[in-house]
This record gives structure tokens, C-alpha cells and sequence, in this order.
């Protein structure tokens, strides 16, 4: 019997620990951001221990950030997680992209983009969206506070093995459908806790001819389908990617010979199954309040299937059977670490140029990081959206969460790049759409959703 | 961490599937950089109205449920954030126990970790649960793994490692520094590119 990805990486890792028990798991990679460290420092300071290994561990500032002024924090008990922060990394010796800085941005943005994530390496940060560094065949999940706490102080985390599932994805996307229908389509169909315990892997030849930051859409979402872990093996694509980046191996090719041990045997080896044909795929909208809520742009909203379905339409006051085109759109927002890199700025742009907002519509565009931020500015994307009537913003998680000034009033209805439609993420009672930055950018010049794949219609 | 072996409690049901830690405590409350003081906004954009009064028909405003000690609730719940503050927040609140059809892996871990123990039942059994009174108590026998509600048994699954933890209420850390010499030897094995 051959072995998986997950496995092979897996047993790289273990440090002891007998199958079928939680084992002790070496962590190559902790990201730390402002949010959900404080806590785990202060016990690291109470108990008097010290950081294991400061130099595999990375810190930024993303979550409370405001994105209008980046330097202006209004809220001063940010101010204060934000400055402590950067006391905690000043006294344990970690690295930190602060307020300013030029590595600055969403962690899951900036990791990839340092080449910190590598394929191989465990990677793991108090954020459940860490599995978007799966995408370059490596293990890489959200963990909470105390194992944060675990990792600074030990490199290492206590995990039972979950199981594994390939998703093999086969056919051809249709122009106008992107990464994020894929995972969005799969969430929509299996539901949102499909791959609880599993590790989820992607694979197939749709997979294949996927850039690295549409391979990094795809990861990021595993936790909305229940998966903590979703990975895909790495290739050609992933090496291109890492090459000359801030922290990429000096040894790129002993580097990559390492790296091309890691694929999947054999599909019989996964505990389960998908197969997924993306060919006939329609661009998705969530309608809403949690990411299984979403459908094709071509059909209607649903029946009220249970009590879940009735407070959904409640919130979102839509009715069941009201074409997904229908739905109002009075404000739109790309970034986020699901879809707030250069190629989705690229993309969002392409469709709003030449383009104004619908009179009703606001947009926010707030880059990932500060290099995409940077990189778009030279490709005079930033001029394309003022142009059509958007506000070109600082690097953040923005209005993702809304834990910052970023928040959608109340009532509206978002079209958003981000990954989640929970009730109140966006704002208190602010009414959020999932899709592709390519339909937020033309729901945002019709003010409804319109079927991309109609390019008569932009 | 707090020690779990057999524990009496009441009641409240929130039968809805797939609460996700948002609900359980919303970002604006995730700023702090404490460890306590979260029960008071558990729950809260459910829980108080717009102008911040406690909405009487919130199930946690209940007078007859306060005291509370067991959550009865759907599949899925604590999905999406990895936010502790989440664990915090109930266990802060007064919960101890929640009995759910399903967890999100990474809320699962964090319960771990803060001595509030998430057990898995069937929803027949939760069903039950959340039919009792207010003044009606359960009980959950860790060591057994059992709960009792009106003379009914209920057996639930849990791994034999993160019992023994809830048990003993033990620290995670203390003791894998005890295996610093493994790690040690597993580091100096990891292939360098650098």
C-alpha cells in the first residue's frame, strides 16, 4: 500500500507519539499575528519559559489594523494588542513585520509571498484560515491560544493524525469561473462540515494548470468545509513560485530534489473520495449565512429546508425562489487572505476597467500586503479602481472581520471576496455575499450579481 | 486547568447546527489581551438588543437558566474562527460541559485545553436534553463515560489521552518539556537548504 501526501508529510514530522494516540508533531513554520498571541506570551512570561525557536517564527500585524490610514488607530485597545505585540517580539527575539514595514500585510498573504511557506514544512498559526499554505504541499492548520502557546514555547504540538480525503478535480473551467467557485461549489454541495478530521488534498489536473495564488483560494477555504488541513502536492508551479523570494532556500535545487518526495502514491491510499468535475461549473454566490448557503449565479435561492434555512433568510431578508441575480448589491469589498493577492487585484481590475460603480454602490479594495499593495500601484491598478469610484486602501484583514474601523453598515448587502457569511462578521447586521473578485467587481458596476460567463454583459 | 471527573449540572438547549465561534463571541470583543472576563459578552449579539438591553427571549436571559452548566446544542458547533476567546468565553460564562451532535476540529482542541469538556452525543439523546426542565439536572461521568439523564444512560466516545487530561486537569506544555531531548534530536536531523 502506497502512502498520501498528508501521510508522508505526516510521518516526517513525528516526534513521538504511537498511531492512533495524539503524537507529538514538529512545527517548521509559526506565523503569529496580533490577535491571538498576547494571551500566550503572558504564560510564557508567568511560567518563565522562553521561545524554543525564534527563527521559525514570524510576526505581523493584520487583524485590527485600520486600512484607511494604517498609521491612524483610533481605537486605543487595538492600539494597545498592536503595541503589545510588538513588546512580545521585542523581548522574545521574533521576527515582526510591523506598522509600516514593507512585509507588512495578512499573514497568509505574506508568508507565501516571503517564501517563509515551503513545500514539506508544518505550518501552523492562531488562525483557522492557516491552510492556505497547503497549497504548496505542506501540513499547515489554525490552532487556538494555548497551542500557540505550546508551539512558541516547544516547536511542537500535540494532534491526533485525522483522516485523509483527495478531491480530485478534473475538467476545464469555463471562462469567468475561478478558483473560488471551485471550493465554493464543493462547500455548497457537501456542506460545511464535509472534511471535519480529515486532511483534505486537491489534486487532478484542473489542479495542475492552477496558478499558486488560485491554489492558495482553494486551501484557504478548507475550514469552511470543516477541514482544518487542505493541501495540494507541489510542482513545477510551486518551485517557480518560491524561487528568489525573501526567505527561499539559498540551495534551490537540493531544495526542490527534498520537496519532490511529497505527492500521493496513489488515490486508493486516501481514506475517501471526491471527484469533482469543474467543467460545467457556474460562478457561485453565498445567499446566506454560512458558506454551504451558496449557489450558482444562474438559479434561484432555495427552499426553507429547516429552522437553520428560515433565521438565514431572516438575517439576510431574502425570500426563497428569488433569482441569485436579483439580490441587491449596495457595497462591494476584495481583499482578504481568500482573495487579496496581485492576481486577484489583477483580476477585479480587468473587470472594472472602463467601468464606473452602480450609483448606489461602495467598494473597498484593500491589497494584502503591502508588496501587493506596491506591485499593483506599478501596474497602475489603483488608478483603474478610482477611476470606476473605489477606495484603494492600506494593507488588512479589513472588513473580512471587521474587528477594525473596516465595517459594512448595518442592513447592507455585500458582495465579498472573503470566506465567510457568518451573521455579523462583516459589521453588525451587514448582510455578506461570498464570490469571485471577478463577480464582486461586476456586482459592483450593476449593482446585482450578473453570470460572468456572458462577457456581453460587463 | 480545572479537573473534570463527574459532574451535576442544568441545563440550557441551543439546538441550532453549525454555531461558529463568531456567534459564540464576536471580533470586538477578541482585543483583549486577558485571558478572563469574556462570559459577559458570550453570545452577545444574540443575547442583548440594539439599544444593549438583554433580550428577555434569549434562552441565556432566562432567570430559571442562570446557573447553567451544560450546553446542549447541533452538529458542527465552534465551527469556523480558531479564536480561543470562544473556549474562554463559556467556560467564563459558567459552562463546563457541552453536549453536541459535532465540533469543529480546531474548537474541539481549545475545549481541550481549558477543562470544558465537549462530548458527542446522538441527537435523540440531545433531544432529550434539551426537553428537561430548567431545574432539572444531568450528569456527566467522565471516568465512565456516561451521561445520566432522567434514569436514561447515555455512553459517549472520547480519546483516551484528552480524558485522562480533562481528568487530571494537566498542563500540555509541562509535559512535553519533558521530552526537550527528543525534540532536540529531531531538530538536529531536518535537512537545511539555507
Amino acid at each position: 500500500m502506497g502512502k498520501t501526501l498528508f501521510d508522508k508529510l505526516w510521518e516526517k514530522h513525528v516526534i513521538t507519539g504511537k498511531p492512533g494516540e495524539p503524537q507529538l508533531i514538529y512545527i517548521d513554520l509559526h506565523l503569529v499575528h496580533e490577535v491571538t498571541s498576547p494571551q500566550a506570551f503572558e504564560g510564557l512570561r508567568v511560567n518563565h519559559r522562553r521561545v524554543r525557536r525564534p527563527e521559525r517564527t514570524f510576526a505581523t500585524m493584520d487583524h485590527n489594523v485600520p486600512t484607511k490610514d494604517i498609521f491612524n488607530i483610533q481605537d486605543t485597545i487595538s492600539l494597545k494588542q498592536i503595541e503589545t505585540l510588538k513588546t512580545n517580539c521585542d523581548e522574545f527575539g521574533i521576527r515582526l513585520a510591523e506598522i509600516g514595514s514593507a512585509d507588512q500585510g495578512i499573514v497568509h498573504v505574506i508568508g507565501p509571498q516571503l517564501g517563509l511557506t515551503q513545500p514539506g514544512q508544518t505550518v501552523v498559526c492562531g488562525d483557522s484560515h492557516t491552510a492556505t499554505h497547503g497549497a504548496f504541499g505542506s501540513i499547515a492548520f489554525g490552532i487556538g491560544t494555548s497551542e500557540v502557546e505550546h508551539v512558541l514555547a516547544t516547536q511542537s504540538i500535540w494532534q491526533l493524525k485525522p483522516k485523509t480525503m483527495g478531491i480530485h478535480l478534473h475538467g476545464k473551467l469555463q471562462a469567468g469561473v475561478s478558483a473560488k467557485d471551485i471550493i465554493m461549489a464543493l462547500i455548497a454541495t457537501y456542506g460545511v462540515d464535509f472534511g471535519t478530521g480529515y486532511a483534505l488534498e486537491f489534486y487532478g489536473d484542473t489542479v495542475d494548470r492552477l496558478s499558486m495564488e488560485n491554489r492558495m483560494s482553494i486551501c484557504n477555504m478548507a475550514i469552511e468545509g470543516g477541514a482544518k488541513m487542505g493541501m495540494m502536492k507541489p510542482d513545477q508551479t510551486t518551485f517557480e513560485y518560491i524561487k528568489g523570494r525573501k526567505y527561499a532556500p539559498k540551495k534551490m535545487e537540493e531544495a526542490i530534489k527534498y520537496w519532490q518526495q511529497f505527492y500521493t502514491d496513489s488515490p486508493a491510499d486516501y481514506d475517501k473520495v471526491l471527484e469533482f468535475d469543474v467543467s460545467n461549473l457556474a460562478p457561485y454566490i453565498s445567499w446566506g449565512t454560512n458558506p454551504s448557503m451558496s449557489v450558482p449565479i444562474s438559479s434561484k435561492l432555495p427552499d426553507i429546508a429547516d429552522m437553520n434555512f428560515q433565521r438565514a433568510y431572516d438575517y439576510m431578508d431574502l425570500k426563497p425562489h428569488m433569482a441569485a441575480s436579483a439580490i441587491p448589491i449596495q457595497w462591494i469589498f476584495i481583499g482578504s487572505c481568500t482573495n487579496g493577492r496581485l492576481a486577484d487585484l489583477q483580476e477585479a481590475a480587468r473587470v472594472l476597467k472602463g467601468h464606473h460603480l452602480a450609483k448606489n454602490v461602495t467598494a473597498w479594495i484593500v491589497p494584502g500586503s503591502r508588496t501587493v499593495k506596491n506591485e499593483a500601484e506599478k501596474l497602475g491598478l489603483d488608478k483603474i479602481f478610482k477611476e470606476a469610484g473605489c477606495e484603494w486602501r492600506d494593507p488588512g484583514c479589513s472588513a473580512c472581520l471587521a474587528m477594525n474601523p473596516d465595517k459594512i453598515p448595518a442592513g447592507i448587502h455585500c458582495a465579498s471576496t472573503t470566506n465567510r457569511n457568518f451573521e455579523g462578521r462583516q459589521g453588525k447586521d451587514a448582510r455578506t455575499h461570498l464570490a469571485s473578485p471577478a463577480m464582486v467587481a461586476a456586482a459592483g458596476i450593476h449593482g446585482h450579481f450578473i453570470d460572468i460567463r456572458q462577457k456581453e454583459v460587463i | 486547568m480545572e479537573a473534570i471527573t463527574i459532574h451535576e449540572g442544568t441545563t440550557i438547549p441551543l439546538m441550532n447546527n453549525n454555531i461558529d465561534t463568531d456567534q459564540i463571541i464576536p471580533k470586538q470583543f477578541l482585543k483583549n489581551i486577558l485571558k478572563i472576563g469574556y462570559g459577559k459578552h458570550l453570545f452577545h449579539d444574540w443575547r442583548f438588543l440594539d439599544d444593549g438591553r438583554p433580550d428577555p427571549k434569549f434562552i441565556l436571559n432566562h432567570p430559571e437558566r442562570q446557573g447553567a452548566t451544560i450546553l446542549i446544542s447541533g452538529e458542527n458547533f465552534g465551527c469556523g474562527s480558531s479564536r480561543e476567546h470562544a473556549a474562554w468565553a463559556l467556560k467564563d460564562w459558567g459552562f463546563k460541559i457541552i453536549i453536541a451532535g459535532s465540533y469543529s476540529d480546531i474548537f474541539f482542541m481549545n475545549c481541550t485545553k481549558n477543562g470544558v469538556l465537549p462530548i458527542i452525543l446522538p441527537l435523540e439523546a440531545r433531544k432529550k436534553m434539551a426537553s428537561i426542565s430548567s431545574k432539572e439536572t444531568i450528569t456527566v461521568n467522565l471516568p465512565q463515560q456516561f451521561v445520566e439523564c432522567q434514569d436514561e444512560k447515555y455512553h459517549f466516545a472520547i480519546d483516551s489521552t484528552w480524558k485522562q487530561k480533562f481528568i487530571n486537569g494537566t498542563d500540555d506544555i509541562d509535559i512535553t518539556l519533558n521530552y526537550s531531548d527528543k525534540i532536540t534530536e529531531f531538530e538536529d536531523s531536518l535537512p537545511s537548504f539555507s
